[in-house]
């Protein structure tokens, strides 16, 4: 896949967070210099700042840092589930990446979020509808975008779940009568209904158990090889992220501190920060 | 001694004070203009309790006229209590001509049915609504349910008509069948049986939904498209009575009921009370006509 300048999928400008009133020096008195997210002037909160990136098509790309360094912020701010402070990004399948995707209607924010996006939370449970069964939950994302066929949509539900390696005779069962791993694979199920060019992973893996991690991993790993899906996934944990990604992010303070390929900044750390994340693995 | 005209009669014509009933008429013309949107509204006070049929007392009484001709159903019987002791209340308070002839009548307050008759136009229907809001099985907050409504996402709605078909083989609501009004918004159709809701879709007359409790008024326009939700391949279907018929009519195209005889046995009988005379003595009336029905006659 060509991957130059001008092909990218999102694009990511200056994209901030910050709760609470922010004075004129909130920015440049936080961050990791400081070893603070926290206003010293107005004790307003930076969850994450100036981020700037870019991301291209079938592209993994990771944010690895420590918990409170913003990453879990800025996906949510991707996905809509925070409202940005300020910042712009664009999206190329929609509108040709035209038009800043933050700022535009509800509706539109959900037809993005229906056809454009998919998302894995860590729990299960915000990606979820526990009162619905678990083709039920699939069947919503799939009635977003327009099927009403409910002879198509089981259809899907069940190539997805095989596809996931969730028992297709579950598929009228509840969520909550799942295990962990079984309610997260029912999660990517979901989240891949639409075929979405950009899948957001929230800490997907954190929870489970070893063996589990393994497969949730390996079944991410396909689908990203079989769709060519791009990826942005966000995890605490380097081994993920090496076996997951291209190219990562190290956030601090809800700061980029390093970027670079994955190899890379696991081989050879610049940032101190990066250096202690590395040197920590066991 | 003058003469106080003003404080001569104990109550104002029609019970509720004037500028009250001019605040429901305003909600109702703006529930009118947007079809099968719930308007707030401020259910005054009545001297029955809110949730036993206010909330279509409060139009009726915003709307009636002098020259109004008043019937009132419950549950298509003109002659149940709820309906004798309000058609009491309206004619005490309006002297208004009461009927039990759907022809008749300018003005049909009811709950739970609409007539069997084919309705006219310069006809108004009004609805006892218990829960005006379609979408409380599946979101109980209100201010989502009011934001859903008003970016049109009615996905969770069709998630459960889904859910119900897997579950039972079959979209389980028998009352208060969900519609969609003019290609937009999602109204509950006051409880009324799936039988009654197709004879909405263009409908001569106006239809008023007055929720008391709820404090919400909403409307139908004649000739407004009124479609029933369904799926591509698990459609909506009325009432199956094509095992049973009328014992008294030997009729079985009219919403039926089910009724124990005294000596055990079962028999079903027209639900509508009027029209059930009117096919008795003969006078043929005319009834309502939509797909489903023209089927079950076939």
């Amino acid at each position: 896949m060509i991957r130059n300048s001008e092909n990218w999928l999102l694009k990511v400008e200056n994209l901030t967070k910050i709760y609470g009133e922010p004075g004129p020096n909130t920015l440049s008195k936080t961050g990791p210099l400081f070893n603070s997210n926290i206003c010293p002037d107005t004790g307003s909160i930076v969850a994450c700042a100036d981020i700037n990136f870019d991301l291209y098509p079938g592209e993994v790309l990771g944010i690895v840092g420590e918990s409170g360094s913003g990453k879990s912020t800025l996906v949510k701010l991707l996905y809509f589930d925070l409202e940005k402070t300020e910042g712009k990004a664009w999206l190329k399948p929609f509108k040709e990446g035209e038009e800043n995707f933050l700022e535009v209607s509800n509706q539109k924010k959900r037809f993005i979020k229906n056809h454009l996006l998919g998302m894995v939370y860590q729990n299960p449970r915000d990606g979820l509808n526990f009162n619905f069964t678990s083709g039920g939950n699939i069947a919503e994302k799939l009635i977003m975008a327009d099927e009403f066929h409910v002879g198509r949509i089981r259809e899907k539900a069940s190539s997805l779940l095989n596809k996931t390696e969730v028992p297709v005779l579950r598929m009228d069962d509840l969520p909550s009568s799942f295990s962990g791993g079984m309610q997260q694979r029912v999660q990517i199920s979901k989240a891949i209904a639409n075929n979405p060019p950009l899948l957001f992973l929230d800490e997907v893996t954190t929870g489970l158990d070893v063996s589990v991690q393994a497969k949730v991993l390996d079944l991410i790993r396909e689908l990203q090889q079989d769709m060519g899906i791009s990826m942005i996934v966000v995890s605490h944990d380097l081994s993920v992220i090496r076996m997951l990604t291209d190219r990562t992010l190290v956030m601090k303070d809800g700061r980029i501190v390093e970027s670079g390929l994955t190899d890379q900044i696991l081989q050879d750390p610049q940032h101190p920060y990066s250096q202690l994340l590395v040197s920590s693995l066991l | 001694m003058i003469e106080n005209k003003k404080f001569s009669n104990q109550y104002n014509f029609a019970f509720i004070d004037e500028s009250t009933k001019k605040e429901i008429r305003r909600k109702l013309l703006k529930a009118i203009a947007i079809p099968g949107y719930q308007v707030p509204y401020s259910s005054p006070e009545m001297p029955i309790a809110r949730g036993w049929g206010t909330g279509g007392l409060h139009v009726t009484l915003a709307i009636i006229g002098k020259a109004d001709v008043f019937k009132i159903i419950d549950q298509g019987s003109d002659a149940s209590v709820n309906a004798c002791n309000l058609r009491e209340f309206v004619h005490e308070m309006t002297a208004c001509k009461t009927t039990y002839d759907t022809q008749e009548a300018t003005l049909i307050q009811t709950r739970h049915r609409i007539p069997e008759e084919m309705l006219r136009e310069n006809q108004i229907m009004v609805y006892q609504v218990p829960q005006p809001e379609p979408l409380r099985g599946v979101e109980r907050y209100e201010f989502r349910t009011r934001q859903m409504h008003g970016e049109a996402d009615y996905s969770k709605m069709w998630v459960s008509l889904y859910e119900s078909f897997v579950r039972s083989g079959d979209i389980m609501l028998g009352a208060g069948y969900p519609v969609k009004v003019n290609d937009r918004y999602i109204m509950a159709t006051s409880p009324i049986p799936r039988w009654d809701v197709p004879n909405l879709h263009f409908s001569k007359a106006l239809h008023l939904y007055g929720a008391g409790r709820e404090k919400r008024l909403y409307a139908i326009p004649p000739f407004t498209k009124v479609h029933p939700l369904e799926f591509e391949d698990v459609k909506f279907h009325i009432e199956d009575f094509k095992k049973s018929k009328c014992y008294k009519t030997q009729i079985n195209s009219a919403f039926l009921d089910e009724l124990y005889l005294d000596d055990g046995t079962k028999e079903y009988v027209i639900n509508d009370s009027n029209f059930l005379d009117k096919i008795l003595e003969e006078e043929n009336p005319i009834q309502h006509e939509n797909p489903y029905l023209n089927e079950l006659k076939a």
